[in-house]
């Protein structure tokens, strides 16, 4: 599993079977401290994730089981809101208020 | 597997209902030397282990279910779990 940020949605009406309904939000995968890692891309939610928000996420066919239906083609998906990331060696955490730069509510 | 030093820990009060009850914690990949050589991932503990620790991370799906008693088909949507405590690492 990895950290990421979400930055935006993706609108698609045309799906696969088994994707009907579900949220497609844009990531970027993140360090610790908040720092980008990587190239954005599209996830499904699980967890009702919003804009700006630090989350966790799960990849593979393990990305699919997290979803209602199993059998859907999916590769990543949003399955926990990150409140805090405690970092022991006094290096940068997170902290879901203080760190977070969500966009209007 | 993969051997990763536990760097932090994680609290995410909102999650996917296959994490109810379990301890995530923040994990950095290292070599034998203890140098970082990778992005720092979130894993699943089952092994009891702390910040500090080096640890063995069953990093792929069909183990973590095994490791959870869960059948290889059941939908548990977790990759990465800690299964040991790493006393010694060494490359020849």
């Amino acid at each position: 599993m990895y950290l990421g940020r979400v930055v935006g949605t993706c609108v698609a009406t045309q799906r696969s079977p088994g994707l009907e309904g579900i949220r497609l939000l844009v990531v970027e995968p993140v360090d610790n401290s908040g720092r980008v890692t990587g190239a954005p891309f599209v996830a499904v939610d699980t967890v009702s994730a919003g804009p700006g928000e630090m989350v966790f996420l799960v990849g593979a066919r393990e990305a699919s089981l997290a979803l209602e239906q199993p059998f859907v083609p999916v590769d990543a998906a949003i399955v926990g809101l990150v409140d805090e990331v405690h970092m022991a060696d006094g290096a940068k955490g997170f902290l879901r208020g203080r760190d977070d730069a969500r966009g209007p509510q | 597997m993969k051997v990763a030093r536990v760097v932090g820990t994680l609290t995410a009060t909102v999650h996917q209902s296959s994490y109810d009850g379990q301890t995530l914690l923040v994990c950095a990949p290292v070599d034998a030397r203890g140098a970082v050589v990778g992005d720092v991932f979130v894993a699943v503990d089952r092994a009891q282990a702390g910040v500090g620790d080096t640890v063995l991370v069953n990093a792929e799906g069909g183990g973590a279910r095994l490791v959870f008693g869960r059948k290889l088909t059941d939908p548990l949507a977790i990759q990465d779990v800690i299964v040991g405590v790493v006393d010694a690492y060494h490359e020849e």
